[in-house]
């Protein structure tokens, strides 16, 4: 294996952070949404076609992310002032997007994207830490979204273990009704949080059309969304982890094409499973040594009604 | 102010008001969008009724398409009534068709007396088996189901692929990737126009419905999915309910893959669901996981489904606006569920109630 696998692993990574990012911070509020597959392809076709009308790269993303938080929205109405079942909720989601992802992208199939937002997304290094061997190269010769990712990562961190507004955003997420008697405003974390959540997976969306494939293909995630729920779990909703988490599935994403060359004896088709096989392998063991670290949000997935107290 | 508290005294009737007037609403709402794409919505709603329903021809396409939502619901909602939240079923309808298939293949010459029946076991046992898999882990250890069945499709889909591509393509047709067409022994028969699966679904929601409110053991899922303690103290196994259950959920989508394949494509393909899994869901939840309701939901989202083939053609409008449209339906019901579950009242001040 040569460096430019792990180089290749942190790229298709990426859309894998931004969706899981998103998926935690919905998480985090309490809000079990399982649409982010949906919002992602959303926020695919959005920016695609964005792109393609204006060739501006700053309005395709705002566009992408716009998309995956009008989905957001959606789920938020259902679940939050109408106390809607968040599976079901979330699953109708992930249809109604994937509908919507088919139905705006009919006609684009074999568009490419400009030129000039090709050059936009293009890899550059940074200075000094791009010098360091092998970890420059795997890790600052990227794109500006890439390094995006990476902020993305820490702030969240930061935003949810060092200011108060995490500290209060943890506490609505792990007990609805305590959060609610100290007079955090319950709905309006839940709803902020379930859109930033969305305005991540449209992001994670977009990378997928705009920088990664770059050309529209439908169902351009491939279950991405789905993983992405998984790997909340892998992470132990802890923000930091996103980073290896979304790396390490990256790798898995790509090694069934790289690993060709090397004229290896199993299927192409079998390899293909691995992502898949190692997130059923990683819940199993996640949910056989369940450790209080590592637990979820307590009030995850259950709706809150004041009135029923 | 607005004053919400919960009501329990919703009848039938009005909780049926309340749905149908949330499935006008998402008509409506789809309309916007259709004016918006420059189309009149009463012509496009015509003539998508007129694209499923017009002619014989296009009414028995309908039931056709409705037959695996039909079986792929009833075994969703088992699975639903237990709060287990199988969104596996393509996987399972994979696998199923994967097992008549094996059968279809290995034993051609065998009567169709004997190889249907063995066709129609090998899927539910493959399928079964497939949905009890996370069951198991679920019971165990409390994996993620969810997320745990969803996998399971992709495996399932590269699995097939694999299938294929590879041990089962068939050596006569010059390379193309195909699985070989089934012999005349292992393809259901027609019955008035149509094969003979809509009589496996009538049957299979007489069943589904007398197994949940007549027996023992469907009184058990309805009390564990109501609460999984209340099965415990009442001592029911409940890892073991868990488990058939999904088992029999997961075998009934397995079931319709046999239909599917035995039925429609005489042969197997990696497109054999159609999303057919993603759907069931649906009209499972629509139905509101009552057996005798889901053949109606059914065959209105066949409907959809075939009116939306008819209206790409007239109006060009793609197929894919059906389940935009199939999607907001669910939307609306889920929200007017609130309604059902709660009353909204709107009071002039808090004061003023208290001093009634």
């Amino acid at each position: 294996m040569d460096i430019s696998f792990f180089t290749a692993a942190v790229v298709a990574g990426t859309p894998l952070l931004f969706a899981i990012l998103g998926e935690l911070i919905t998480e985090k509020a309490g809000q079990l949404n399982l649409g982010v597959e949906g919002m992602m392809l959303m926020g695919a076709v959005v920016g695609f076609k964005t792109a393609l009308m204006t060739g501006n790269p700053f309005l395709a993303l705002a566009g992408a992310m716009l998309a995956g938080a009008l989905g957001a929205m959606i789920f938020g109405v259902l679940t939050v002032s109408l106390r809607a079942n968040q599976v079901v909720a979330g699953l109708t989601l992930t249809i109604f997007g994937t509908g919507f992802s088919s139905f705006m992208g009919q006609g684009l199939m074999g568009e490419v994207v400009p030129e000039s937002m090709k050059l936009f997304f293009a890899d550059f290094k940074i200075p000094l830490l791009g010098d360091i061997p092998v970890i420059g190269q795997i890790f600052f010769n990227q794109g500006m979204l890439v390094y995006t990712g990476y902020f993305a990562a820490i702030i969240a961190g930061l935003y949810i273990y060092r200011t108060s507004i995490g500290l209060n955003l943890r506490s609505v997420g792990e007990n609805t009704a305590a959060a609610d008697a100290a007079g955090i405003k319950v709905s309006r974390y839940k709803y902020i949080h379930i859109l930033i959540g969305g305005l991540l997976c449209g992001l994670a969306g977009a990378y997928l059309s705009l920088v990664y494939i770059p050309s529209w293909q439908e169902n351009v995630t491939a279950g991405r969304g789905w993983i992405a729920v998984a790997l909340v779990i892998f992470c132990r909703w802890n923000p930091y982890r996103v980073l290896a988490g979304a790396f390490l599935f990256g790798g898995l994403d790509i090694i069934g094409f790289r690993i060709q060359k090397y004229d290896f004896h199993v299927s192409q088709y079998m390899i293909d499973m691995l992502p898949y096989l190692v997130t059923i392998i990683i819940l199993i063991l996640v949910s056989a040594r369940r450790t209080s670290a590592g637990s979820p949000p307590a009030s995850l997935g259950e709706s809150y009604f004041r009135e029923e107290r | 102010m607005i004053k919400m508290s919960a009501r329990t005294d919703c009848s039938a009737k009005e909780s049926a008001a309340i749905r149908g007037g949330a499935i006008i609403l998402a008509l409506v709402t789809v309309s916007f969008f259709i004016m918006i794409l420059g189309h009149n919505p009463f012509s496009v709603y015509g003539s998508m009724i007129e694209g499923a329903f017009g002619t014989v021809y296009r009414i028995t396409e309908t039931l056709r398409k409705s037959i695996p939502l039909i079986v792929a619901s009833l075994g969703i909602s088992l699975a639903f009534r237990l709060k287990f939240w199988n969104i596996g079923a393509e996987g399972q309808i994979m696998m199923g068709a994967m097992g008549a298939t094996f059968c279809a293949l290995n034993f051609p010459d065998l009567t169709s007396w004997l190889l249907l029946p063995m066709m129609g076991a090998a899927s539910i046992i493959c399928g079964g088996i497939w949905g009890a898999i996370p069951a198991y882990f679920r019971a165990k250890w409390r994996t993620n189901e969810t997320i745990f069945t969803l996998m399971m499709n992709y495996v399932a889909l590269k699995w097939l692929t694999y299938l294929q591509y590879g041990p089962w393509k068939d050596p006569a047709a010059l390379g193309f990737p195909k699985i070989p067409g089934f012999s005349p022994n292992a393809v259901l028969p027609n019955v008035f126009g149509l094969h003979a699966g809509w009589i496996i679904a009538i049957v299979l929601v007489v069943i589904v419905h007398l197994f949940i409110n007549h027996t023992q053991r469907g009184y058990e899922i309805s009390v564990v999915g109501g609460s999984e303690n209340t099965g415990r103290y009442a001592g029911m196994n409940v890892k073991a309910v868990i488990i058939y259950t999904i088992f029999l959920s997961g075998g009934l989508c397995g079931l319709c893959g046999m239909i599917e394949a035995s039925g429609v494509n005489r042969t197997l393909s990696v497109g054999i669901t159609m999303g057919a899994g993603y759907t069931a869901i649906i009209t499972s939840w629509l139905s509101s996981l009552k057996a005798p309701v889901i053949p109606a939901v059914c065959v209105l989202f066949a409907a959809m489904i075939q009116g939306g083939t008819f209206i790409q053609m007239a109006f060009q409008i793609p197929q894919s606006a059906a389940q935009i449209l199939q999607g907001t339906i669910l939307f609306f019901v889920l929200g007017s569920e609130f309604f059902i579950r709660y009353r909204v009242s709107f009071i002039k001040n808090i004061k003023a109630e208290g001093e009634k």
